[in-house]
């Protein structure tokens, strides 16, 4: 049973072949035959076929599936999929313009090769983007902090911090 | 499985009380990981992060009523940050900004991890804890409250729905130990809450032992220590920090765990509370 906008309390049943309804990067999803108990980053990938959002530990310690819940930086893996019916789902394939072309911050994390192996710089980048909807200003140390929830293991975060400091200088010329 | 969205405290309760076994879902930091290892498998979920009633505070006098839903990152910010310095430093201490986005002093509480980031800070402010069910309302002491390591008296059927905290005048300080500073869970936490008014010091204790602590006989042994003044708190002699570590950690009832060894955290306990007196008699917030 999908949760309908006007009820007050909304019970999501899986012993019949139902399921709920996400709404993710402006488009609603129709979650079918799922368990209830999956996360929604194992709903993006699995179910909705979308792998932007990185699963690496499945403890909210990486970052690696960082998403935006109605406008709040999340790790998705510790979001109840089920639980996330009637929300806006922001991922890393919603980031980019209407035309599908990187953002900002991804232009940048690619000039500044900030990019090694991949696997943080989709939840690097949704940091990247809630610290620029938050502040067009951040000192060294509020960077650092910013993206402590997202770990590296390939650059030493050299890169990373160089593609941080040219998305807020383009961010001065434009929006995100 | 059934999953449960309350949209308000009412269906909550109302939900608790038909399926009082179900497992309440604030944040999810804590629950989903349980979820996601195979740790546990809930036959029933009651999401409770779009409860209105539950993201609310306010202050009633001397009492500060933080609503069990407002979440670490809320708790960083005004008005916290200045009615309660303890805990906004405490909350920032919590894993990522993705965790405090995510995670609720309420989580904080109904888990009752011995390694709680807010939990020795609630100790230190003598704070209670409000329940609810459709039976009625109660408001337990901490130290009613928490009985051991994740056990709390909560009745099945009843909700984590606020936290009361007094306002204190005074200088705070919040002190953790871990491996790095973002995205640790204690080895050892303090907080020491100076009460100006009172003219009294609580210590709270977090990470070594069963429960959040309170370190008693250390606080009414440096109570006599020191030196009251209106706006101050000065140690009268240089040594009394170091016996207030000592004694601070003989309250201490630390366990080996593969986060440390109980000596290493009875050790860091120790430095913790002499570094917290010293700060707060230089007057540090």
């Amino acid at each position: 049973m999908t949760g309908h906008e006007s009820i007050d309390e909304t019970v999501v049943d899986a012993d019949t072949d139902v399921s709920y309804r996400l709404r993710v990067n402006g488009i609603d999803h129709d979650v079918a035959s799922a368990w209830l108990g999956e996360s929604l980053l194992y709903v993006l990938r699995e179910r909705l076929g979308l792998p932007g959002s990185k699963n690496a530990c499945e403890q909210g310690e990486c970052g690696s599936c960082s998403v935006f819940v109605d406008g709040l930086l999340v790790c998705s893996c510790l979001v109840l999929g089920a639980a996330a019916i009637d929300r806006t789902i922001v991922t890393v394939e919603g980031v980019g313009d209407e035309s599908g072309a990187p953002s900002l911050v991804q232009r940048a994390f690619v000039e500044a090769g900030a990019v090694q192996c991949g696997f943080c710089t989709p939840g690097l980048v949704m940091t990247v983007h809630d610290l620029l909807h938050r502040s067009r200003v951040a000192s060294d140390l509020e960077i650092r902090e910013a993206i402590s929830g997202n770990l590296c293991r390939c650059t030493g975060y050299g890169r990373i911090l160089d593609a941080i400091e040219r998305a807020f200088a383009a961010a001065d010329e434009g929006p995100p | 499985m059934s999953v449960t969205v309350a949209r308000s405290l009412e269906e909550a309760l109302e939900s608790l009380a038909r399926a009082p076994h179900a497992l309440v879902l604030a944040g999810g930091t804590d629950a989903m990981v349980e979820i996601n290892f195979g740790h546990r498998r809930p036959l029933d979920v009651l999401a409770v992060d779009r409860v209105p009633e539950l993201a609310l505070w306010q202050r009633d006098g001397a009492i500060l009523r933080i609503g069990a839903g407002v979440t670490y990152t809320e708790l960083e910010g005004l008005p916290f940050s200045v009615l309660v310095p303890a805990l906004a430093h405490a909350s920032r201490t919590v894993g990522s900004p993705q965790i405090r986005n995510a995670g609720t002093i309420g989580g904080n509480v109904a888990t009752a991890s011995p390694a709680g980031d807010t939990l020795p800070v609630l100790v230190a402010l003598d704070a209670s804890i409000e329940l609810h069910s459709v039976e009625g309302v109660r408001v337990v002491p901490w130290h009613e409250y928490f009985v051991g390591p994740k056990r709390t008296t909560r009745r099945d059927n009843e909700l984590v729905v606020a936290v009361h905290v007094p306002v204190r005048r005074g200088p705070q300080v919040f002190l953790k130990v871990g491996t790095r500073n973002a995205m640790v869970i204690a080895v050892a936490s303090l907080c020491l809450a100076v009460d100006l008014d009172e003219r009294t010091l609580r210590c709270g204790l977090g990470a070594v032992g069963p429960v959040p602590l309170r370190a008693a006989e250390a606080e009414s042994w440096v109570v006599d220590q020191l030196h009251w003044t209106h706006d101050t708190v000065q140690l009268r002699s240089s040594s009394g920090a170091q016996e207030f570590g000592r004694l601070v950690a003989d309250a201490a009832r630390p366990i080996d765990d593969h986060r440390g060894t109980a000596a290493f955290r009875r050790h860091a306990i120790a430095v913790c509370a002499e570094r917290a007196l010293e700060r707060v008699c230089d007057g540090e917030r």
